[in-house]
């Protein structure tokens, strides 16, 4: 009997070791980032070689305005989907919101920061009253949201009365998507950014080895802190060049003021997700509901609440939409943006089956969709082939999803 | 030795339908107390009971000889008594430690403590003598069924739980792995607790049990010490609800 409890042989913490973990968890099924890094990179190589002026610094930033409103409604979404729900809505939702902004700032004459609460009040609002409708009544979040789908395409009709474009004008909030840092804050930001990463990490690691604790080895830090800045640093020069046809008249460099807003919250929120006991209940009711009740969380109120963080920032993806259109119009939030921002969040490696997905898988996806529209208007293809093709890119991401727990199920990781 | 817990004339009905008559049932620290009956016996509601699920409808609930009130599962908890339910409540994509502290994680502000609880959770591993992990970090999906067992009474241990109830924890496990689980339920009786193991398989009970409560149509058939019947015996009371001299007489105790 006591030969069963042998004790494993221990591995100690090096990259090797580290590299092994990861090598075995992607052929157990638990593939993470890895597709959409790795259709980041196919997608920028084919683009880049069949049209240069994808490479462009001008370009770059423009990736960035384009996908910022659908990456922040996917970093909603993320929350949605970890307890196994969807929210179908939330495109609109982003629409509603953008309306009830648009008319504060002209038609009410609010300043900015007004309208903008508004706004996000809105969207906790909508969010609160959809997590109520599913977690209290039990009706499919599938068909709730389908509703208020539906009814918020209705609603921003009537906001915009009718079909008029609302523009805007104030100029803070037409600076998210249309200015830009000055280069050196850029620069400043990169360099405190990756020195505050690397401080806590070796601050963790030094806290867990004192406490005699499997803690990351330094070198492993050192080369993730080294990636951080490579790719950070890289990211920034190419914003900080002129792009501006005459840089006499205008002057267009830095990195767009949207980009620290993303980057700000991607850090919140993933510390909501990952060092608060919210955030360990999210994973939990997604992983098992019935685990969760039995453990005493409240599996009603944090439905409820994954709805309204999701509504929320569909409203901050609206404000963003806004700044970039410089109006709101009916379509808002419209068409493609919620497939877009579904799809961003599961190319990303978020599970449609709930449990398991960061925030981040939301920026590295909606990188991807971004990537796709971009180059592909640059190819001078129709909408047409673009729908079809990140239709596609969906589709393959969920079938990877689905790939990817069935390998799992099969190897017993799950 | 007093009982850690114990019940007296407990009651339990489910509108017209009587579960439980006038159950009398005690658990001993450092002592397994199997309890045996036959598919509708009344175990599960017994055990609901005990962990507040179901209100008693009358009869005494005495805790380390003090009556008490038990009217929801919270209560129990607060009392130390832990059960582990068979279809464990473990979440897949959690790993041990975060599966072990669920619901009742240590914090330091807003911040989860971690390394506290990764602390304290290889200890108890450690103090039950688990070494077949391989890391508690990993993600409970990747444990074997025994593995995910001892997990789950880890976690049950934890709270510095005084009475610890498994309900069949070796129904779905192979033969090494039963092995290994019921060698963990006489650890924790060793150290002291009182565990109440529900179980169908007579191998396990007199394997690792020092009484044995048979329960027969919602009545308590007789409560023995292990050593006193025999295999027979016990299949008897849980089939008939009496053997020889122990056991109902015409439905009611002897």
């Amino acid at each position: 009997m006591t030969t069963t409890l042998k004790p494993a042989p221990v591995e100690g913490p090096s990259i090797a070791a580290n590299a092994r973990g990861y090598v075995e968890r992607v052929r157990g099924g638990d593939m993470g980032a890895l597709p959409a890094v790795f259709g980041l990179v196919v997608l920028c190589a084919v683009f880049s070689i069949l049209r240069p002026s994808f490479l462009t610094s001008g370009n770059f930033a423009n990736l960035f305005t384009q996908g910022a409103a659908v990456t922040v409604i996917a970093m909603g979404l993320v929350f949605v989907l970890l307890l196994g729900e969807i929210d179908l809505s939330a495109g609109f939702a982003s629409g509603v919101c953008a309306a009830v902004l648009a008319i504060l700032l002209t038609e009410q004459g609010m300043p900015w920061y007004v309208a903008v609460a508004a706004a996000i009040l809105t969207g906790a609002v909508i969010g609160s009253v959809i997590g109520t409708l599913v977690a209290k009544l039990g009706i499919p979040s599938f068909v709730v949201t389908l509703a208020a789908f539906l009814g918020f395409q209705g609603l921003v009709l009537l906001l915009v009365k009718g079909g008029t474009n609302i523009s805007i004008r104030d100029e803070t909030i037409l600076a998210i998507s249309n200015k830009y840092l000055p280069p050196v804050l850029g620069w400043v930001l990169l360099v405190v950014g990756v020195a505050a990463y690397a401080g806590l990490q070796l601050l963790r690691a030094r806290k867990r080895a004192g406490r005699g604790l499997t803690a990351d080895p330094v070198s492993l830090i050192a080369v993730r802190v080294g990636a951080l800045a490579v790719l950070g640093g890289l990211a920034v020069y190419f914003l900080n060049l002129e792009r501006s046809r005459n840089a006499a008249v205008v002057s267009l460099k830095g990195v767009p003021i949207v980009v620290p807003i993303i980057i700000v919250l991607l850090l919140v929120l993933t510390f909501v997700l990952r060092r608060t006991s919210f955030g360990r209940h999210l994973y939990a009711v997604g992983g098992s509901a019935e685990a969760a009740r039995r453990a005493g969380i409240n599996v009603d109120r944090m439905k409820i609440s994954a709805f309204m963080i999701c509504s929320t920032l569909a409203a901050l993806g609206g404000v963003i939409a806004a700044s970039r259109a410089s109006s709101v119009d009916p379509n808002t939030g419209g068409s493609n943006v919620l497939l877009y921002a579904v799809g961003a969040a599961v190319i990303g490696g978020t599970s449609l089956f709930g449990g398991k997905g960061r925030v981040l898988d939301a920026i590295l996806g909606g990188a991807v969709v971004a990537v796709i529209e971009n180059g592909m208007g640059l190819m001078g293809y129709s909408s047409g082939v673009k729908y079809i093709v990140t239709g596609s890119v969906l589709l393959l991401a969920a079938s990877v999803d689905a790939f990817s727990r069935k390998r799992a199920a099969a190897t017993g990781m799950r | 030795m007093t009982p850690v817990l114990e019940l007296r004339g407990i009651d339990k009905s489910f509108g017209p339908v009587q579960v439980l008559h006038d159950v009398a049932f005690s658990v001993y620290p450092g002592e397994v107390t199997a309890l045996v009956g036959d598919n509708g016996a009344g175990k599960s509601t017994l055990v609901k009971c005990v962990g507040g699920i179901h209100p008693i409808d009358s009869g005494e609930y005495l805790f380390e000889g003090k009556p008490v009130q038990v009217g929801s599962p919270r209560d129990a908890a607060g009392l130390g008594i832990e059960i582990v339910y068979q279809d464990l409540a473990l979440c897949d994509n959690l790993d041990i430690v975060q599966n072990m502290f669920l619901g009742r994680e240590h914090k330091r502000g807003i911040v989860l403590d971690e390394d506290t609880m990764e602390e304290m959770a290889a200890r108890t591993l450690e103090s039950l003598s688990v070494r077949t992990v391989k890391s508690i970090r990993q993600h409970v999906s990747s444990l074997s069924g025994g593995q995910r067992q001892t997990v789950a009474i880890a976690k049950a241990v934890l709270w510095n739980s005084k009475v610890v109830i498994l309900d069949e924890p070796t129904a779905a496990l192979g033969v090494a792995q039963t092995a290994q689980v019921l060698e963990l339920v006489r650890r924790l009786a060793d150290q002291g607790l009182a565990v109440v193991l529900i179980s169908h398989n007579m191998n396990d009970v007199f394997a690792v049990s020092d009484r044995i409560a048979a329960l027969y149509l919602g009545r308590m058939a007789a409560q023995v010490k292990t050593s006193d019947v025999t295999h027979a015996q016990v299949v008897e009371l849980i089939t008939s609800g009496r053997s020889g001299d122990l056991g109902l007489t015409n439905g009611v105790p002897a």
